[in-house]
Order: structure tokens, then sequence, then C-alpha cells
């Protein structure tokens, strides 16, 4: 659009600059921002909010919409991957097309990121102000796409997280699969001796789940599967799944990732030997088999977390600790058992209560400094005691190390599958910790249980209901609208396109085909609207909508001036 | 007080984006020299972007993308990697190759983030401001910008560096493959040439020219000169005006 079109359209933009509290607020003049956005061209009106994304906020926008006649709104406030989605409903309910919003990030990246720069942060705030408003002109209205759903759910993953989620959709009435690489259901549970809390018997408890699994209507368990290839997107995935050397594709509405953890390999930790020197994975099954009759056992927490190369806390090995303290107490009560931790933690109202009894079982309990490491002899630890800051020399005749849950091996390979990302450990990473805990940020794709961090067997199941609830949001439409920023090939380039058919070789998602006329076309529902045809269309014919040349360049001219 | 460098970011949405936000969530502090423009992937950076924001005086532009093999599209970042080599090396034409940059940030390298934008802020500063920028710029080297932003606009180097990654990666129809260096050398030549040819018709927009004006002017090889006027007039782009004496002056169509 042109500039006399614009005016012929009667462009307004409504600018409106979040406090977020003091978050932006405390460290820039927010009413000042908004008092020089008037200047702007194009600005019918502006105004700072104490939080635009509340009530208050949201009806602002909207009495603005009405009251000056807005057609176009910017918020500057935080970012645009959390609060797009709610200030796009909040702009059509006030009838104005969802398209014609533009975010402004002024809090994740700018007051959050200078925070002893004032000065500096608010130009820079007012600067993207600037670009943020020149994009909102050139913004045109967009219709989403809508697609068909498939109401069928495919869980990757058969321990206690994967079924619960299968479980709570198969109830629900959607056709599920559930696959599991190993040859049966229960992933590690099946090799646990008690859980916490209350000492439930692992293998009576993972039985009771399997067997309500393999009782399940519209239920179909796919054990020693792999998934080797995911094509398509929400609601019409295609999953390729491999069973003894056959391949089978599956039509899915939603996946559901419950893949869970690994053990970390020990060798080389504190001599470790699978033998005198064990895990607590390995003390599970030996208590399992009634196999403890040692008389002086020593625990040892944190082997190989909360260290530079593995910074975070496995959150399941103090309980497991605690729990099989108390069980080898069970067992063999005349055992001296010494647990020599970092820090403990036993959160909630149920986990307390484990440490209190193990104390009065006796059990001691040594606190270690990570700088001076117990060490670990033939048949004895020394180890330095923070609290009496003297060395205790510690005889023993098993060792048991509390090692961490790890992300699998093989998470890389199936979050390229999914297009979704890894943390720094490997461990798949949500949507937003806590807007989106159970999501990716691809549509359609859902998360629970260890795959994301180590969580105990309680989180798990309720994660697992939780991603199960979060498909069914999907799977209970017959449709959903998907995003129509997409490429076009709009009616007035069609002459500049020239047929040299690069777009079409270089789309990662055969969208773009030439027809039975020989022309360019984009099959707009498996466009995902990532913009490198119209970086490569040798005649700039191509149009991506959304972020099309014309709004980009007038960000870059708005910040470089003209 | 020292030179404040001005600078431009294209983030893609998935990962450096977010990459950017985590650094916010995570207090991580960085100078607050760069703006950020959102793009949903790194292979939407377009090479015309790069350089109009340098031709306006911007002293550096970043781009940055997921890791390679992390794309959320797949691919995006391998097409971003060969525009943003072609952008490069059309720069390095003028020496200003060095004020833009190209990284791969993932969503949850929110402390790299803040590391390699003040790495880039730290470059810039010791580069010095642009001598593009606002309040002086180079006239003969705008010109030059200008040109390059044209050639960057051409169909010859779209189609070549768009054609890339087939040519180089993949087989043609006669089960060859063209080798990396061949490539080089080709699209080396190509942007050299269009560069050229772009400003030839710079120096044609006003007035109708003599080859031998323009070689002057231009300091190109009279012979040259004459090669891309014959080019440009296959592409009806020039034509003979008059000719003066024995001298024949092109003017831009
Ligand atoms: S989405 Fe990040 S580079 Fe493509």
């Amino acid at each position: 659009m042109s500039e006399e079109e614009k005016k012929e359209e009667n462009v307004r933009v409504g600018i409106f600059v979040c406090h977020c509290g003091s978050n932006i607020g405390g460290l820039i003049d927010c009413h000042k921002l908004a008092e020089e956005s008037k200047e702007l061209p194009f600005v019918a009106h502006a105004e700072d909010n104490l939080y635009t994304c509340s009530e208050t906020g949201l009806a602002a926008i909207k009495k603005a919409i009405e009251e000056h006649n807005l057609n176009r709104v910017v918020v500057a406030s935080c970012t645009p991957r959390t609060h797009e989605p709610l200030f796009r409903e909040c702009i059509s309910e006030a009838g104005l097309n969802p398209y014609l919003f533009n975010f402004v990030n002024i809090r994740d990246q700018c007051t959050w990121v200078h925070m002893k720069h004032a000065q500096e942060a608010y130009d820079k705030a007012k600067d993207l102000i600037k670009m943020g408003a020149a994009k909102a002109v050139k913004l045109e209205p967009l219709e989403m796409i809508m697609v068909n759903i498939t109401p069928a759910a495919m869980v990757i993953g058969g321990g206690v997280a994967g079924m619960s989620a299968a479980l709570s959709l198969s109830r629900q009435g959607f056709k599920t699969y559930l696959v599991e690489k190993e040859d049966k259901l229960g992933g590690r549970l099946n090799s646990l001796y008690k859980l916490f809390p209350y000492d439930i018997d692992a293998s009576e408890f993972i039985g009771n789940i399997i067997s309500n699994v393999q009782n399940a209507k519209n239920l179909e368990i796919l054990t020693s599967s792999q998934v080797i290839n995911i094509e398509g997107f929400v609601g019409n995935f295609e999953v390729e799944v491999e069973h003894n050397g056959t391949i089978n594709t599956f039509e899915i509405g939603a996946i559901i990732v419950a893949v869970g953890s690994s053990i970390l390999d020990p060798t080389g930790l504190f001599g470790y030997d699978g033998n005198k020197r064990i895990t607590q994975f390995e003390l599970e099954s030996k208590l399992k088999n009634n196999k403890i009759n040692q008389k002086d056992i020593i625990m040892i927490q944190c082997v190989g977390s909360r260290i530079e190369e593995r910074p975070y806390c496995s959150s399941v090995c103090c309980m497991t600790a605690l729990k099989n303290a108390l069980n080898i107490k069970d067992q063999n009560p005349e055992a001296h058992i010494t647990i020599l931790f970092r820090d403990l933690y036993t959160p909630g109202t149920e986990y307390e209560e484990y440490y209190r009894k193990a104390r009065e079982q006796g059990v001691l309990f040594v606190k270690y400094d990570p700088e001076k490491m117990p060490v670990i002899e033939e048949t004895q630890v020394k180890v330095f005691n923070e609290y009496i800051n003297t060395e205790m020399t510690i005889p023993y005749d098993l060792l048991v190390l509390s090692t961490p849950l790890v992300a699998n091996d093989d998470n890389k390979e199936l979050a390229q599958m999914l297009k979704v990302p890894l943390e720094a450990n490997k461990f798949f990473l949500e949507a937003h910790v806590k807007l989106r805990p159970n999501d990716f940020a691809t549509d359609g794709v859902y998360i629970g249980g260890s795959a994301k961090w180590p969580v105990d067997i309680t989180e798990s199941i309720s994660q697992g209901y939780a991603a199960a609830s979060r498909a069914s949001t999907i799977l209970s439409h017959d449709t959903i609208e998907v995003e129509g920023a997409t490429s076009c090939l709009p009616e007035y380039n069609k002459s500049l396109c020239t047929g040299c058919e690069v777009c079409v070789k270089v789309c990662p998602f055969n969208a773009i085909i030439k027809n039975e006329d020989d022309e360019i076309e984009i099959i707009e529902a498996l466009c995902k609207g990532c913009g490198v045809c119209a970086a490569t269309c040798t005649n700039q014919a191509l149009v991506i909508r959304h972020f099309t040349d014309d709004q980009i360049m007038s960000e870059i001219f708005a910040y470089g001036g003209e | 007080m020292s030179f404040e460098p001005k600078l431009l970011g294209f983030l893609c949405n998935w990962c450096s984006y977010a990459g950017a936000d985590l650094a916010g969530v995570s207090r991580i502090q960085y100078p607050p020299n760069m703006r950020v423009i959102r793009v949903m992937c790194s292979g939407r950076v377009d090479p015309k972007f790069l350089i109009q924001a340098l031709e306006l005086g911007i002293d550096g532009v970043y781009v940055m993308g997921c890791h390679i093999g992390d794309c959320h599209y797949l691919e995006g970042n391998y097409e971003a990697l060969r525009k943003f080599d072609m952008t490069k090396k059309l720069l390095s034409f003028v020496g200003l190759d060095n004020r833009i940059r190209l990284d791969w940030v993932s969503a949850s390298e929110g402390v790299r983030f803040g590391e390699v934008v003040s790495k880039f802020v730290e470059d810039i500063r010791a580069l010095g401001p642009s001598p593009l920028s606002r309040d002086n710029p180079d006239q003969e080297l705008l010109k030059k910008v200008k040109a390059i932003n044209m050639a960057a606009g051409t169909k010859r180097l779209r189609a070549l560096v768009g054609r890339q990654r087939k040519i180089t990666e993949e087989e043609n129809v006669y089960g060859e493959k063209v080798p990396e260096e061949e490539f080089n050398e080709l699209l080396d030549t190509a942007l050299k040439e269009e560069y050229d040819r772009q400003r030839i018709l710079l120096a044609l927009a006003r007035d109708s020219k003599s080859v031998k004006d323009l070689a002057v002017e231009l300091s190109l090889e009279p012979s040259l000169v004459l090669e891309h006027m014959l080019t440009l007039k296959g592409r009806s782009q020039v034509d003979f005006q008059e000719i003066i004496g024995n001298t024949p002056l092109f003017m831009r169509i």
C-alpha cells in the first residue's frame, strides 16, 4: 500500500505502552513514551497502562478503538511469544482483524536487560515503538486458514507419564496410539522397589496402570516400536512408526512427548563398580530381591549433578535416598546408614515426614562441601563434616551413589522430527515455563513427565494428564484455524513472476507448485510462513503476509531514518 | 565520549528471539545498542534488508537464527547462510563486510545472546562509525552501496544463490554435482559483474555517457565497460542515444 492509499484508507494507529507494574515503568517513563509516540505518523491515540494485559488494560484498548476509531493497534510491553494471542483476541473482540496488531518488546529485550542504563533503555524503547508503529501502518487484515482435525492422538513413551496421558485421552473418546520402544510398558517403574509417598509397591502400582491401559477402549499399544518420521502440522500429522522392520503410517491430530529420561552412567564416579559401590537404581533391585544384608551403608547425594557439566538438580534423588534408607532399615534394622548430602530437598506436606522418620530411626546425615569432595577408599569414606568442621572417617560395606536422571540420547532426533527445541541439558524445552508448561511452541505437540526435566511419579502422572488435556483442546474440534501469515503471489505481482521455479525448490514444505496453468501456486495449508521463498524469489514477486518486504523495510527506515 | 554504535538485529522467532527473551527473564545485562526486527525465520532475511540498513548509515547489522539442524522450518538457516555469504561478498567490494554478522543462538542460550551482542557492540565500536552514518555520509561510497543494493535485487544473483544448495549439494539430471569451489568462482564472477553493471546504470541515471567517460568515472577498463554495455543493452536496460563524432553515447531506459 502506498502512502496515498494509506491516507485514503485513513489509517489510525493506537499505541499502548505498558508499565508492567514496575518491570518497565520502574526504569523508564512510560507516560512520556506514550506522549511522544503521538507524534509518529498515522498515530491517532497513545496511552500508558499499568498492566495492558489486565482486564482494565484490555478494556482501555477496546474503548480507545471505539472512541478514536483506531484500525491498527500497537502494544509495547513484554513479548509477542507469550502475549500476542491475548491482544489479537482483544482487538478482534473490538471488531478489528486480529492481524492489525503489532507487538513491541520493551521489557524482555529492553528494561530487563539494560537495568543500569535508564536513558539508553528509554531511547531504545522509543526507537522500537517507532519501528513497531511504522510496521503497524503497513499491516493488512488477514484471514486465518481452516484445517480439519484428525481426532486421534499419539503418545510417544509408555512410562507412567505416557500411560496416564494415553488413558486420559482414550477415555475422552479419542483414538489413541501409545508408542513404546521397549517390549513392555511401564518404563522406569518396572525396576523400582517401593514408591514414595506411602511406600506403595512399584510392581503392583505399575501393574494396575498397565492393565488399565491394556483394557482401555480406543487405545492401541505399539510396543517395540519407534517413531521414525513425522510430517504435517497441527491436526494433520503423519507419523511413521517402525516395528520389527515394518513401517506403518498413522494419521494423527496431536502428539504427546512422554519419553522420560535416562540414568547417568556412573562409571568413574566415586569408585563405582556395580558391586560394592552401586547406584540408588541398582539398590532398588537389590531391595526388591531382599538382598541387603550389609551393615555399614553410606549414600552420597548429588553424584554427577549440580556440577558445572550438569548444573541442574535431579529433584528425585533426595527422596529416593530417604525412602531407600527407610526400606533398608525395614529389611535390616541393624544397618548403620549415613547420608552424605549437599542440601536436602523434601518439599510439600508428605515428603518432610520421610526425613523426620529417617532421623528417628538413626540415619545419620552429614553435610559435605562440594569444594572438599568425600574421598572413597576401599572400606571407608573420608568426608569433611561442615557442621563440626572436622574430617570424619566412616566405614562402609555398601556405598550407594545418588546419580541424576539425564536426558535420553535420542532426544535430539525426536526433537528434529517434531521441530521442537531442547534445552542446554538436552531435555525437551516447553513453550514457556510458567504460561505454557506442557505445550511446545509448535502447535499440536505437547509434553509431560521427565522428558522435560526430572520429576517423580506423582508429578509425572499430573503432567501426563495435563498434556492430555492440552491435546484434547485440539482434538475436540472438527476444524481449527491456523496461521494466516503465509506466502502468496498476489494478483498485482503475477506479472513479475518469471516462472523460474527457484521458490518451488527452496520451500522446505513443498507448499509451492507450478499448477496446470503453468502458474506458481502456494498451497496455503502447507505453508508455514517461514519466508525463505520471498527472500529467494528472483524477481521479488512473492509476498510473505505479515512480514512483507514493505513492512520490514518500513521498520528499517523508521530506525535508520529516511 | 566514546562512539556508541547504532546496531540492528534480525532475529528468528523460534530460537534467537526466544533466546533474547530468555536473556531478559534471566536479567542478563548487555549494551543497549541494538534494535531488533523479529522475523519468523533467519531464512526470511533478504540480502537487501542488510544492505539497505547499511545504506542508511546503521553501523552494524546482526542476523541470528537457530543452530544448523534446529531451524523450526527445517532448512531456513541453511538458506540464510547462503544469502548472508553472498551479501558479505558484495559488501567486501566496498569494505563494509565486517559490519554484518551471522550467528546461531538457540532459545536456551540467553547468556550467550548477551555475550554475542556485547561482542558485536565492542567490535563495531572498534571499527568506528560507519562511513555512511547520518551526519556526514561518504557520497562516493553511498553510490557504490546503492549499486550493491541493486545488484542484490538482480534476477541473476538471486537465482544463483537460490539454486546454490541444489547445484552444489544435489546431482543434476546428468548425475553431476558442481563442486563448491567451482560454484564459488562462478558466483564471484557474477557478483563482480552485476555490481559493475549496477554502477554503470547508476552513473547513467541522469545523463547519457560514453564508454570512455564511464570507464574514467568508475575506474574500470573501457573494454570491460563496453562488454557490460552490450549485456545491459541485451537486457534492454540501456540503449544508444546518439553518436557524437565517433563516440556513441549510452542512456538508461
Ligand atoms: S526458524 Fe530460526 S532459523 Fe529458521
